[in-house]
């Protein structure tokens, strides 16, 4: 039959089912099975953080269908299309965090949003997350690995530049994951240990420089208030004191699901969006919690070994940097919420409620699910 | 691009990122690992701690004021009650623009700068946030209406509900029941934290204070569900206070309410008791002051003018004023004589007006003397030198005297003590003796300060309470009771265990009694009879009076006057005019109510307070007659 043949003339092979009809659509439906369990849950939660608005879970939702809707145009882009559109995105990108800095809105004290007319607002800072990895891959990824000095130093300025931008703004918890997806692609590159060690040893001395020429004092504060919440109860220590509160009184196995008194009674800041992993912990309990890490670690696992599939150094690198950017988020925000970090910014990914961080981070995906499916012809 | 190249490298160049995958991936997992970790601290190790927390976040105990007991004349006539007065606060958190609103609440209603200072301060001194703040006090019906109206365009208002004491009768009873005031941090320290942790006024004098733990109640308490902005969720527990006992006292609101009226608008204090139980039946002192903006919030000009005005509204004079009883003294000195053995009813002498001590040139003259006329009442036994008030006769009975004894003897009628149960603000006044003019004026005891004693004057001291107490042992014939406010409660009261009764008067016998009695009656009765023959209260109440009164009458001197000196009433600025007493009871035979009243400045006790013991007595005893 006509359709068997072209079944077989497409990569992924001869197999049937739903399975092989996304595969031939360059969607890896194992990826997509646990990001799909992953938004399933994040719904489920931010129903409950936000006091059962039905209004924020549908938001929320057509935001996912955004976002898969990216995620598949992303995947079905060419490997070609990446290399061509690489810089040019990047240099864009780095226009409007500029523009930003000029004409950008200003919410919580800090320049984040653009707000074009014809094009709905959102933060720039957000897509960097996605390009400077992409940028930092088109450099690198035809040059000798691992990298040379001189191509460790373009890779910085690459990096350093807009994460310096969105740090301006001032936004640390995006810059810090705006550099890190860089410095993913370096890391992956094979960069030698001695630099990589040699690295820590700097940035450990420049603490001290950032402290004091860089941070702002709202920064400065809730580091401060991270090892001494009490210091400040009713300021910046309270985020800190009602989400270990939340979290550590929902115990083993939560006290259930609308049953969160530090949340539903709003002692808990942000409950829905930055901090929802209180949520959480508040009402399903450490099980909760440790099975929304599974799924996390699933994600990351699948995202890793797809990169390592990849044919292309630029699609390995890239794929591979995206997913530990996407650990990067994970970490950090449940860090911050349970006391371990400073509280940054960041939101926990596919269950806070956000537009621009959700599509961004699907798209990512299709970048992901794109570099073990597109082969470079 | 190269596709040698990257064939070349493609092999090596995939190691290298497996690599690299794997140890970001178990890093990663570290990472996770740790996350858990500080999960499993969280959750398992100190969950007990965070639970509490989280508890305490929500679970607020709020402390509920217990409604203070009422207290009722012996009538049933309502005397203090509570009543509930609307506050205005502010919830600075839910305010736009805290300066924005205090300005249009100021174009609503009155806010002095006072009110938005003292806002200012609580506000500053308040730790929590979405903690009502008290603005305005007691507003009244039509602000309350007007802050309706524009709530809306209002955000962070709040009306509060709060029970105050009232008091329904205002300035007639702010002496006899005392006062109410804020809970200090004095007060903090000697109170029940728990029990007092919703009440923010107590009794501070009077009854008010004397029984504040039994009108206080017991503080309840409702456990409710709080959010993060102070607003109640739900309520999870509800103990309700106990109302404080209601207390029923002494005073008849008719005796009170005659006497006010009795002393129109003269200085001066009344007192009168039920001679079967000490009771007190009225306790007046002029001019009063409505106790009711004391509690509602007084503003400093009105609180400043009080304090500041010349009549002493705030001084409670029935109870704290000290004056020279005067006559009213005689038929205790009286009584002494007839208990030392110093004179006898039957013992008589001639009053001259005028008494010298044996080698002294000083002259004591009787209250009759005028300049060119001698005065003096003529031969006069105990009982005419009692009804016409004989001053010679008893200087002459008090130099004969010791005065420590008579002193002594004089104290058991209360004289020099504190003999009122619940009234502990009650002075004492003065009964001199020899140790206390040693102790007080470094001097020995003078006949001549006996001689001023026998008469009221000198140094001795009473409260118009005292000597309404001591004149009620005479009514009682010998009997020494305590006079009390309390006449019942509803339950047993804990303030205190009721004082050992006291001994009757020594030395006295029962016919010395009843002479005195009828001596006292010819005071008010003995009339018709000629020039210096009636009773010195005859002529202004002795007629047409439907029972037999015993009374006496004092005018004590403020100002001493020197020897040879004229006393000229209209000369003296008024506030150095004598003070008018009259003390009595009533029916002489069978009291049923003894009295002592005092008018300040007011002139010759018969004349001007004798009038007013009668017109008490008669409300009291002729209710009908009155309400004709």
């Amino acid at each position: 039959m006509a359709g068997q043949d072209f079944v077989r003339s497409l990569p992924g092979g001869v197999a049937t089912g739903p399975a092989a009809w996304l595969k031939r659509i360059h969607l890896d439906p194992l990826l997509l099975l646990a990001l799909l369990i992953l938004m399933s849950v994040g719904l489920v939660v931010l129903y409950s953080a936000a006091d059962r608005s039905i209004t924020m879970v549908e938001n929320q939702a057509s935001r996912f269908g955004i976002g898969i809707l990216a995620l598949v145009i992303a995947a079905q882009l060419p490997l070609r299309y990446y290399l061509v559109w690489a810089p040019v995105g990047y240099l864009a990108g780095v226009a409007l965090l500029v523009l930003v800095l000029v004409i950008g809105d200003t919410a919580k004290g800090a320049q984040r949003w653009i707000d074009l007319p014809g094009l709905p607002r959102f933060q720039p800072s957000e897509v960097m997350k996605v390009l400077v990895p992409m940028m930092v891959a088109w450099y690198l990824f035809d040059r000798p690995m691992p990298p040379r000095l001189v191509d460790l130093g373009v890779a910085l300025v690459i990096i350093g530049v807009p994460a310096a931008l969105v740090l301006v703004q001032p936004d640390l918890g995006t810059s810090i994951l705006v550099a890190g997806s860089g410095f993913a692609v370096i890391l992956l590159a094979g960069l030698s240990w001695r630099w990589i060690g040699g690295a820590v040893a700097a940035l450990v001395l420049a603490v001290p420089l950032l402290w004091t020429f860089v941070m702002h004092d709202y920064q400065k504060r809730r580091v401060l208030t991270l090892f001494d919440p009490e210091s400040d109860p009713l300021g910046a220590g309270w985020n800190i004191i009602q989400s270990t509160t939340a979290i550590g009184s929902g115990g083993m196995y939560g006290k259930g699901m609308f049953a969160g008194t530090q949340s539903h009674l709003h002692f808990l800041p942000e409950g829905h969006t930055d901090f929802i992993i209180a949520v959480v912990g508040e009402e399903f309990g450490l099980v909760g919690v440790a099975v929304l890490l599974l799924i996390y670690t699933a994600i990351i696992a699948r995202g890793l070994q797809l990169a390592a599939q990849a044919q292309h150094a630029f699609q390995r690198l890239l794929a591979g940097a995206l997913t530990i950017t996407f650990f990067v988020y994970v970490f950090v925000n449940i860090g911050m919420v349970s006391g371990l970090l400073p509280v940054v910014g960041v939101p926990l990914p596919l269950v806070s409620y956000g537009g621009t961080s959700a599509i961004t981070l699907l798209g990512s995906f299709g970048i992901i699910m794109a570099a073990r499916s597109q082969r470079s012809r | 691009m190269n596709p040698a190249l990257e064939i070349r490298d493609s092999q090596r160049d995939r190691r290298i990122f497996v690599t690299r995958a794997w140890i970001l991936f178990a890093l990663a997992m570290l990472a996770f690992g740790g996350l858990v970790l500080r999960m499993v601290q969280l959750q398992v190790w100190d969950h007990d701690k965070y639970r509490t927390r989280s508890e305490r976040n929500r679970i607020q105990l709020e402390p509920i004021a217990p409604p203070r007991g009422l207290i009722f004349d012996r009538q049933g006539t309502l005397l203090a009650s509570n009543r509930p007065v609307f506050s205005l606060n502010v919830v600075r958190e839910r305010a736009d623009d805290l300066d924005q609103l205090l300005l249009d609440l100021s174009e609503i209603l009155e806010l002095s700068e006072e009110d938005v200072q003292s806002f200012r301060d609580r506000a500053r001194r308040s730790g929590r946030p979405f903690a009502p703040i008290l603005l305005r006090q007691s507003l009244n019906e039509e602000e309350l209406a007007r802050l309706a109206i524009h709530r809306h365009r209002l955000p962070g208002i709040e009306i509060s509900t709060e029970l105050l004491r009232h008091y329904p009768l205002g300035a007639g009873f702010a002496h006899a029941l005392g006062a109410m005031g804020r809970l200090d941090e004095k007060d903090a320290e000697r109170l029940d934290a728990v029990n007092y942790s919703a009440t923010r006024y107590i009794g501070k004098r009077g009854v008010e204070r004397v029984y504040e733990s039994s009108l206080h109640g017991v503080v309840g308490h409702r456990q409710v569900e709080v959010d993060a902005h102070g607003r109640v969720r739900q309520v999870l527990e509800l103990e309700p206070a106990l109302a404080g006992q209601n207390l029923t006292l002494h005073l008849d609101v008719r005796v009170q309410q005659a006497a006010a009226a009795a002393l129109g608008d003269r200085r001066g204090a009344v007192v009168a008791l039920d001679p079967h139980t000490g009771g007190i039946l009225a306790l007046v002192s002029h001019p009063g002051y409505d106790p009711n903006p004391f509690i509602t919030g007084i503003s400093s000009r009105d609180y400043q003018a009080l304090i500041a005005d010349r009549n002493r509204p705030m001084f409670n004079r029935a109870i704290s004023g000290r004056y020279a009883p005067g006559s009213t003294f005689k038929p205790f000195v009286g009584l002494a004589g007839l208990a030392l053995g110093a004179t006898t009813w039957d013992r008589r002498m001639l009053d001259n007006g005028a008494f010298r001590l044996p080698g002294q040139s000083r002259v004591f003259r009787d209250w009759s003397w005028t300049r060119g006329n001698s005065g003096g009442q003529g031969m006069v036994d105990l009982r005419r030198a009692i009804y016409r008030s004989s001053n010679v006769y008893f200087y002459d009975l008090a130099s004969r005297m010791d005065i420590d004894r008579w002193s002594t003897f004089a104290a058991q009628f209360g004289f020099g003590r504190r003999l009122a149960i619940d009234i502990p603000e009650a002075g004492v006044g003065l009964l001199p003796d020899r140790v206390w003019k040693r102790g007080a004026r470094g001097e020995p005891w003078y006949p001549g300060d006996s001689v001023n004693m026998g008469i009221g004057q000198g140094n001795l001291l009473v409260t118009p309470l005292q000597l309404a107490t001591a004149v009620m042992v005479i009514a009682n014939r010998g009997k020494v009771l305590r006079p009390r406010l309390l006449l019942s409660s509803d339950r047993p009261l804990m303030e205190f265990d009721p004082p050992p009764p006291l001994p009757d008067i020594a030395g006295v016998t029962p016919s010395d009694w009843e002479s005195l009695v009828d001596a006292m009656e010819d005071v008010v009765h003995r009339g018709n009879l000629g020039g210096g023959q009636s009773g010195t209260a005859f002529p202004y109440i002795g007629q047409g009076i439907g029972y037999r009164m015993a009374g006496k009458s004092g005018t004590a001197q403020v100002v001493e006057i020197r020897q040879n000196e004229t006393y000229d009433e209209r000369e003296l600025n008024e506030y150095q005019r004598k003070h008018a007493w009259f003390v009595g009871f009533a029916p002489a035979d069978q009291p049923e109510i003894v009295l002592a009243v005092l008018v300040e400045n007011g002139g010759g006790g018969s004349a001007v307070a004798a009038p007013v013991v009668r017109q008490v007595i008669d409300a009291y005893l002729q209710p009908s007659l009155v309400a004709r």
